[in-house]
């Protein structure tokens, strides 16, 4: 019973999530609810019985939560209680839902870090004279558990721009792809295509609209236009800082360290994808955030190419071992 | 006369009445001339008749909407500078979302779009207006654009716009050449307005656009005066 519920709609404390429709806001909506309240999305039939234990299990952990009055706990229940035995996504159970993170976080227990997701995750960008080289690993973590090590954190927003994702998948896809559709249409309005600089702006201030409301996003912005090169770093405060290296995510300290050694701008094309490859195993080698497969992309001036679509980081791990003949001691 | 009712509707015969007199108002104003060269776009403007204690100065018909980017116009003084004003808003806006000038063919489309809207909107008339829009492109080329009182927006090579602007045209259908440098096409230009005004520094005015100094430089009255001799050497 609790499980299917559960696996409609992965959660995730802390890092990537994978493709999930709501933004995941952790353990308050970790089962699902019978509401009064009539939503968007989803509706499925459960037996009358599972329905109202979740119910009142919910409503519970809630109340905790919200610090509700006694009577009103008594009143949300009646009314919960004589819904029918449907179920849906709904908005959290007060008079104004989007102030539920806001609410949250000025809290004084510890349901203030409710909301708090650790970016467990590496991405890396960097502009050279061959163009960008994007690097990303690719595992979810929800924790301490590892739920996917294959999640997609380069997204494709159209033939010339690329973006990265850190912090929650759901936010950084919905804005990267309806950032996709906002070029697209200038591109038929204007006659031109749309700038880097013109791309990220239009994707930071959106963020900037939703200041506040627990947009978790850090993603950087790359592409080739008329100026050349261009690599943007944007987060979900609004922040939009344009720069040849940058790193997001938990493991960006050990990628930093790689990255910043080697750097130099005058890199080749080979010498750049390992480069970025070297940093990507480095830091899911140090941090525990990250793992999984490193792929890496490239943009040049007639757009993007994928180098590598996933290379596996602990066979990563023996070759560098090798090289740095490092392997004496340690047993395969 | 209620706000919600529209006063440009369809005649009979499938005109939109309103339009057709602000062109009417257009064909009264002053005229102005625009000629597009290799890297420049020249403009001739026929000067109203400014009274002793006016002060000349504040007649502009050239205004500038953005770095890139001016307009000329024929027809209501007042409705230009309105019309000028959103433009200008604009492009800010512009610069503000894509950071990035916009370039004369968005201004020239806003504007365009602007005077389409007053002629579906209830309770305002058209603007009586026609515009120049000079400016420079993505790829830095001068384009010169022409905005009519229908919201209609096309491009051109040189036209002329204001009273006896057939006459001009004319002339400049005759004697136009592409690719023309900065000094054929200020020649032009002075040649395609004095067919229409009389040969005097006190009745016109000549502005030039170039892509290496995109601010709108008018010419000095020697200078001026230098360019009407010249044309009318070329008439004896």
């Amino acid at each position: 019973l609790m499980e299917e519920m559960i696996f409609f709609f992965f959660q995730a404390e802390d890092g990537i999530r994978d493709f999930c429709l709501s933004r995941g806001l952790g353990d308050v909506y970790k089962r699902q609810v019978v509401s009064t309240q009539s939503t968007w999305g989803f509706e499925f039939r459960f037996n009358k019985r599972e329905v109202k234990r979740a119910t009142m299990d919910y409503v519970e952990e809630l109340n905790k939560i919200m610090r509700k009055t006694k009577g009103e706990e008594e009143e949300n229940l009646d009314l919960l209680l004589k819904e029918t035995p449907l179920i849906k996504f709904e908005w959290a159970p007060m008079r104004d839902p989007s102030m539920l993170i806001p609410q949250l976080k000025s809290a004084k227990g510890p349901e203030k870090r409710i909301a708090d997701f650790l970016r467990g995750t590496t991405t890396l960008g960097f502009r050279f004279q061959g163009g960008i080289i994007i690097a990303v690993d690719s595992r979810a973590s929800m924790g301490s558990f590892i739920s996917d090590e294959s999640v997609r954190k380069i997204l494709e927003i159209n033939s010339e721009l690329l973006g990265t994702m850190a912090g929650g998948a759901a936010d950084c896809q919905y804005w990267e792809r309806y950032l996709g559709m906002l070029c697209r249409l200038y591109h038929l309005r204007n006659g031109h295509k749309v700038s880097v600089a013109a791309a990220s702006k239009i994707l930071a201030n959106i963020l900037y609209q939703y200041r506040g409301y627990g947009l978790s996003v850090g993603t950087m912005i790359a592409g080739w236009d008329r100026n050349g090169p261009s690599l943007y770093l944007l987060d979900g405060e609004g922040l939009r800082i344009k720069g040849d290296v940058f790193s997001v995510g938990s493991g960006s300290t050990f990628a930093y360290g790689v990255l910043d050694s080697h750097y130099r701008k005058d890199l080749t094309v080979e010498e750049a994808v390992d480069l970025g490859v070297r940093a990507i195993y480095h830091a899911t080698h140090r941090d525990a955030g990250s793992g999984g497969v490193c792929r890496v992309y490239h943009i040049h001036e007639r757009g993007w190419t994928k180098i590598h679509e996933g290379l596996d980081v602990n066979a990563l791990h023996w070759k560098y071992a090798e090289e740095k003949g490092a392997t004496s001691s340690v047993s395969r | 006369m209620s706000y919600d009712k529209a006063i440009t509707v369809f005649s009979p015969n499938g005109q939109l009445l309103q339009v057709e007199y602000a062109m009417e108002a257009v064909n009264k104003g002053y005229c102005c001339v625009a000629v597009r060269g290799k890297d420049c776009i020249a403009l001739g403007i026929e000067k109203a008749t400014v009274s002793k204690l006016q002060d000349s100065r504040t007649l502009q018909k050239v205004l500038l909407i953005d770095e890139n980017t001016c307009i000329a116009f024929a027809g209501l003084n007042a409705d230009a500078r309105i019309l000028a004003n959103m433009a200008r808003v604009e492009a800010q806006s512009y610069r503000l979302s894509y950071e990035d000038a916009p370039t004369v063919d968005y201004i020239a489309r806003y504007i365009s779009s602007c005077q389409q809207k007053f002629t579906q909107k209830g309770g305002a008339r058209p603007f009586g207006l026609s515009n120049f829009i000079c400016g420079f492109d993505q790829l830095s080329r001068p384009r010169l654009f022409q905005t009519e009182p229908s919201g209609f927006c096309t491009e051109w090579k040189a036209n002329a716009i204001g009273r006896n602007s057939k006459q001009v045209r004319e002339f400049l259908e005759k004697n136009f050449a592409p690719d023309l440098n900065r000094e054929d096409t200020l020649r032009l230009v002075t040649r395609a307005l004095l067919e229409s005004v009389e040969a005097n520094t006190k009745n016109v005015d000549i502005a030039i656009i170039s892509t290496e100094d995109r601010r709108v430089q008018f010419l000095g009255e020697s200078d001026l005066q230098k360019a009407i001799d010249y044309v009318i050497s070329l008439k004896k």
